[in-house]
């Protein structure tokens, strides 16, 4: 592991997402972080993952990270494209989905998430998209991985709204100080890693609830040159693929 | 065969004020140039049902144009939230708004029985939320055969559903392909169903994952060619990402909006 790049905070984050993506799963991919560590994936560790897409692209190879769930990519590089009916009954209520990933707006101790308001429901400070899929994938996906920035009022003791229901299965949340995962009895979120050159001490700073360690809290391993550089021009042909335009709007 | 009918007269026919209207669409074949149209059109008190509101939404709600909102997750894709919808719930502009909040599977189940003409459709397991809470259209019914519990959503027959497709045929049957969202679903549940098209072409090629639309479930075809715009047409035109990007800033302030409405739609006259 040579660390002559200086990778960012959210590099890692991307990077220790795209590490959790296996050949031959299911993995049911949400727009933004997901999308990007599912493309890096493809390119770096797993090449035969199955990309799933809410929007019923199945099997997808996209080359660049796509900027909704409904890109022309994802649905030229799909297997098939399933309806969205389809995808909800027949994918995610059928068991065939492995691992979901997720983003959030705020997650509490025990893996909820609220993407609905922030603020009072009645009159939000914030009144952001909604649930989207992201109740089913957490309901039937048989695990979940959560991508989101670590800070007190993302980790919160209490959420404003509960969107999503914890999953059944494992839950590991994934952000850009280190890794939190479900504690097998308990079920609550612990920290399990640490990314390089971050405390656990600021770790629970950022945390809004009294967040507890591991055992033994490991050291994540740190990007190598080579999946940073992938991701970098991951992220510049993603910018150079959505900026072409060949019509006016 | 077709009936020649101009969006204008398609719409003023079929779409009436307070009506539950279905612009289907995922972020492909989204029906622009209609909505547009209704907007022109100045329709009011609609109840508006879609997965994902997204910008054509944000306009229709900023313009006054709805009552009432169902749906499952209301976001600009890939860039953020929607201003003219934030600020109808946040701030009561130009009106209030009436919420009915879903989940992409309920909102979906809730078209599949629509379709079938069932009172409800059902999903296993619709977990403990908040949103369960808020929404009464959403409930739950135990198995007779296993007595297991399930969630039961009622059914959604829209008053009409509009949708946008690749071509028609003369005699007015509908092909689209590549992603199909709900649109299927959504245009059996409907009373009336109004399609847009690219072009009329004398005979279908076979194409992947292509769905055809006979002519007789449809109330009126429209050629409306670029009618997706700034979404795409598979095969046809690409997504206009920067607009999508640009409406961020166009949609944040109410003077912007209303003048960037008044200059690109209300000005503009269907074909």
């Amino acid at each position: 592991m040579s660390q002559d790049l200086n990778y960012t905070s959210e590099e890692m984050m991307t990077i220790t997402a795209a590490r959790r993506f296996r050949d031959n799963a299911t993995c049911f991919v949400g727009v933004g972080w997901p999308s990007t560590a599912a493309c890096l994936a493809h390119l770096l560790y797993a090449p035969e993952a199955i990309l799933v897409y809410e929007s019923g692209a199945i099997g997808s190879r996209p080359q660049v990270s796509p900027l909704s769930i409904a890109d022309p990519e994802l649905a030229d590089t799909a297997v098939f494209i399933a309806t969205v009916p389809e995808v909800f009954s027949h994918w995610l209520q059928g068991g065939r989905i492995d691992i979901g990933f997720l983003g959030a707006a705020q997650i509490d101790r025990s893996g909820n998430i609220n993407s609905t308001v922030i603020g009072d429901y009645g009159i939000p400070k914030v009144r952001m998209p909604g649930a989207g899929g992201a109740p089913h994938i957490a309901a039937h996906a048989k695990e979940i991985v959560v991508i989101v920035r670590q800070h007190p009022k993302a980790f919160v003791s209490r959420l404003d709204f509960l969107t999503t229901a914890r999953c059944k299965g494992p839950t590991t949340v994934i952000t850009d100080l280190g890794i939190l995962a479900t504690h097998p009895t308990s079920g609550e979120l612990i920290l399990t890693s640490r990314h390089p050159g971050v405390s656990v001490e600021q770790i629970r700073e950022s945390t809004g609830w009294p967040l507890i360690s591991a055992d033994r809290v490991e050291e994540t391993a740190a990007p190598s040159d080579a999946e940073v550089l992938a991701l970098r021009e991951l992220n510049d042909s993603t910018q150079r693929a959505h900026d072409v335009k060949l019509h006016a709007a | 065969m077709i009936r020649a009918i101009c969006l204008r007269e398609a719409i003023a026919e079929f779409v009436h004020d307070g009506d539950s209207i279905a612009l289907e669409g995922f972020s492909h074949l989204i029906p622009f140039a209609a909505g547009h149209e209704i907007i022109r059109q100045q329709r009011r008190n609609l109840t508006l049902i879609r997965l994902t509101p997204d910008i054509i939404y944000d306009q229709l709600i900023g313009m006054g144009c709805a009552q009432r909102l169902v749906f499952s997750w209301a976001g600009n894709p890939g860039v953020g939230l929607l201003h003219r919808f934030r600020e109808a719930v946040e701030k009561g502009w130009p009106g209030k708004l009436v919420l009915e909040v879903h989940t992409h599977g309920s909102l979906a189940a809730a078209y599949v029985a629509g379709a079938a003409r069932l009172p409800f459709g059902t999903m296993r397991g619709d977990p403990d939320t908040d949103l369960v809470k808020r929404v009464s259209t959403v409930s739950a019914v135990e198995c007779p055969f296993t007595g297991e519990k399930l969630a039961a959503v009622r059914a959604i027959n829209p008053d009409v559903a509009i949708i946008h497709a690749q071509r028609a045929d003369k005699q007015g049957n509908v092909q689209l392909w590549g992603i199909l969202g709900v649109q299927k679903e959504a245009v059996y549940a409907a009373s009336r169903v109004i399609v847009t098209v690219e072009e009329i072409c004398e005979k279908f090629d076979p194409v992947a994952n292509g769905m055809v639309i006979p002519s007789w479930i449809v109330s009126a075809t429209v050629v409306a060619p670029g009618g997706a715009r700034p979404s795409y047409t598979h095969g046809y035109y690409r997504r206009d990402n920067a607009f999508y990007q640009q409406w961020d800033s166009i949609a944040r302030d109410r003077g912007r909006f209303m003048s960037w409405m008044e200059q690109n739609v209300l000005e503009y006259v269907a074909v």
